[in-house]
């Protein structure tokens, strides 16, 4: 078995007295494809932004590839990182956004480059080939000199994923990515991230697709209520449900 | 079908619906009104050309001549400083007034507050008599020993007064109007150019300020004519920029009425040119905002010259 890559252990977290976490653990070993699936308000888009640092936990801790997210440990204390840091370890984490948010004073090709260039300090010429080559790779090699707002959803939740990848980063996050389009659009995104499991990229995928979840992860994550309800392969959970309300959850949306 | 159908639907209803033709409503009350402000017009544009009042010789030999134009050097300069002095400082105090820290953000609201508080003529008398506020300007450790100091009438003249006077001022409303276009762009923008990692400065400079400006640029704009404008109210410093200049000259041959008009037709050009300039700045920064860039106004004069369709 792979090495353990993202490492949640007992995660809280509180928006004033709503309390969207409540001890949640998890463990997405390398190059596999975890797919996470809850009601809304289970705490499951609040749990992915945890694990790049957009959100701070109130209890637990969380670590990629061995290394603590927005802390330093020194004994039996945890030191919050200054912002400088915070964001030298998110290059490392793709995050790709249920709205793009693609940078539309930017032209496809400079919102690929902006943070190779800027946070890792790639040599500009260096950043585009890498960023031509990731735009071949989603299909839209021939999209580079325009500006978002001129393609449809699906091209731009695209050229977002190409975007995160841009960066090498060790695992990749996925908020919801075909929520925002239309129906005949989904299809061309799940295309692009099926393309990327197959590669053996670390995913964390949040989704209301459970189609693409059989088809795809290597571990189907149910969340409700702050918890892991439950956890497994594909066949088990979807399959198989051993939680009530897990059961409840999949004959509403099957 | 023959035209006489047309012509008289009335007669011999037509089968077709295509054929059918639309008769446009008449406007009378419209074209009435329309007549009307064109006598109206013409009638005060006949007054303005032959009333010999205006005194359009005296006009003719002032609005080149070497005085009023040094002047309108003048006023193109205090208006240049401020405004690049002021948005500077402005957009610092926005952003000290969006921070985080209590102090930074409080120190900034109290600026503005004060700025905006005290009538622009009022501070700028003020910064003509600074000498008697602070007889000397020094560097040294706070609270503690002075090094080096100099007499603060040498080190800022009349026109350093004036940039200073104008740039505060300028600045306490520049920092509203920065702080309005940065509250203005999606969260989601700051969230995504954090999550890529990219550092804090290069957010601001790259992903914030460029989508704020769709936002700042109109009222900036506005500004930025009123700043203009508001340069006359210098004359109180005996500054020689353009109203003061006009005020010396008329009160030295009486001609009150074309040396005005000299002034107002000097400030019009150049508001002009601002407003030219705006236009295209605009246009620069709302690159990514339509599928399909609007045509510019001399675009838009060649296609209809070429009867070119778009």
């Amino acid at each position: 078995m792979s090495a353990v890559m993202v490492d949640v252990h007992s995660v809280h977290k509180s928006f004033g007295p709503l309390e969207v976490l409540r001890g949640v653990d998890l463990k997405v070993r390398s190059g596999e494809v975890t797919v996470i699936l809850g009601p809304s308000g289970s705490g499951k888009s609040t749990l992915l932004r945890t694990i790049n640092h957009l959100e701070k936990v109130n209890r637990g801790w969380i670590s990629i590839d061995g290394e603590l997210i927005g802390y330093r440990r020194s004994g039996d204390k945890l030191h919050e990182l200054k912002e400088k840091e915070v964001l030298k370890q998110r290059t490392g984490i793709g995050f790709v956004f249920q709205n793009f948010n693609l940078f539309p004073h930017l032209t496809v090709l400079e919102n690929l480059i902006e943070a190779p260039v800027s946070a890792l300090r790639r040599p500009r010429k260096e950043a585009e080939e890498t960023a031509r080559r990731l735009l071949d790779r989603v299909g839209l090699a021939d999209k580079s000199g325009a500006y978002p707002r001129q393609l449809s959803g699906g091209q731009q939740q695209r050229v977002a994923i190409a975007r995160a990848l841009a960066l090498e980063p060790k695992v990749l996050l996925f908020d919801e990515p075909t929520s925002a389009l239309d129906p005949e659009l989904v299809g061309e995104v799940l295309d692009v991230i099926k393309d990327l499991a197959g590669t053996g990229t670390t995913m964390i995928v949040v989704t209301h697709e459970i189609g693409f979840a059989r088809e795809v992860a290597d571990t189907v994550v149910f969340m409700d209520g702050g918890v892991v309800v439950e956890q497994g392969p594909p066949s088990a959970v979807l399959d198989n449900p051993q939680q009530e309300r897990t059961r409840a959850f999949l004959s509403k949306v099957l | 079908m023959s035209s006489d159908t047309i012509a008289r639907p009335t007669a011999k209803p037509v089968e077709d619906p295509a054929e059918l033709r639309v008769v446009p409503a008449r406007h009378y009350a419209r074209w009435a009104a329309g007549i009307a402000v064109i006598v109206l017009v013409a009638q005060f544009t006949h007054g303005l050309a032959t009333n010999p009042v205006w005194e359009w010789n005296v006009f003719r030999d002032y609005v080149f001549s070497e005085t009023i134009v040094q002047a309108v050097w003048v006023t193109l300069q205090l208006t240049a400083y401020a405004t690049v002095l002021g948005f500077l400082l402005g957009t610092v105090l926005a952003f000290m007034r969006l921070s985080r820290s209590p102090v930074l953000s409080t120190v900034a609201w109290t600026y503005i507050w004060i700025f905006r508080s005290i009538p622009m003529i009022v501070q700028l008398v003020f910064w003509f008599n600074l000498s008697a506020l602070y007889e000397e300007l020094g560097v040294g450790i706070p609270f503690g020993p002075v090094f080096w100091a100099v007499d603060s009438n040498t080190l800022i003249g009349t026109i350093g007064a004036a940039i200073i006077g104008l740039t505060l001022h300028q600045a306490a409303y520049a920092a509203e109007i920065v702080r309005g276009g940065v509250l203005s762009v999606d969260h989601g923008q700051l969230e995504a150019a954090a999550a890529l990692g990219i550092p804090r400065l290069r957010q601001i400079r790259r992903i914030v300020l460029p989508q704020a400006m769709r936002a700042i640029l109109p009222t900036a704009g506005n500004e930025i004519i009123g700043l203009l404008k508001g340069t006359s109210v210098v004359y109180v410093m005996s500054i020689g920029e353009l109203f003061y200049q006009v005020q010396v000259i008329y009160g030295r041959n009486g001609r009150v009425i074309p040396l005005l008009l000299v002034a107002t037709v000097w400030y019009v050009v150049l508001t002009s040119l601002l407003s030219l300039a705006q236009y295209y700045v605009e246009r620069h920064y709302a690159r990514g905002t339509d599928r399909t860039p609007p045509p510019t106004p001399l675009q838009r004069v060649r296609r209809f010259m070429t009867k070119e369709t778009p």
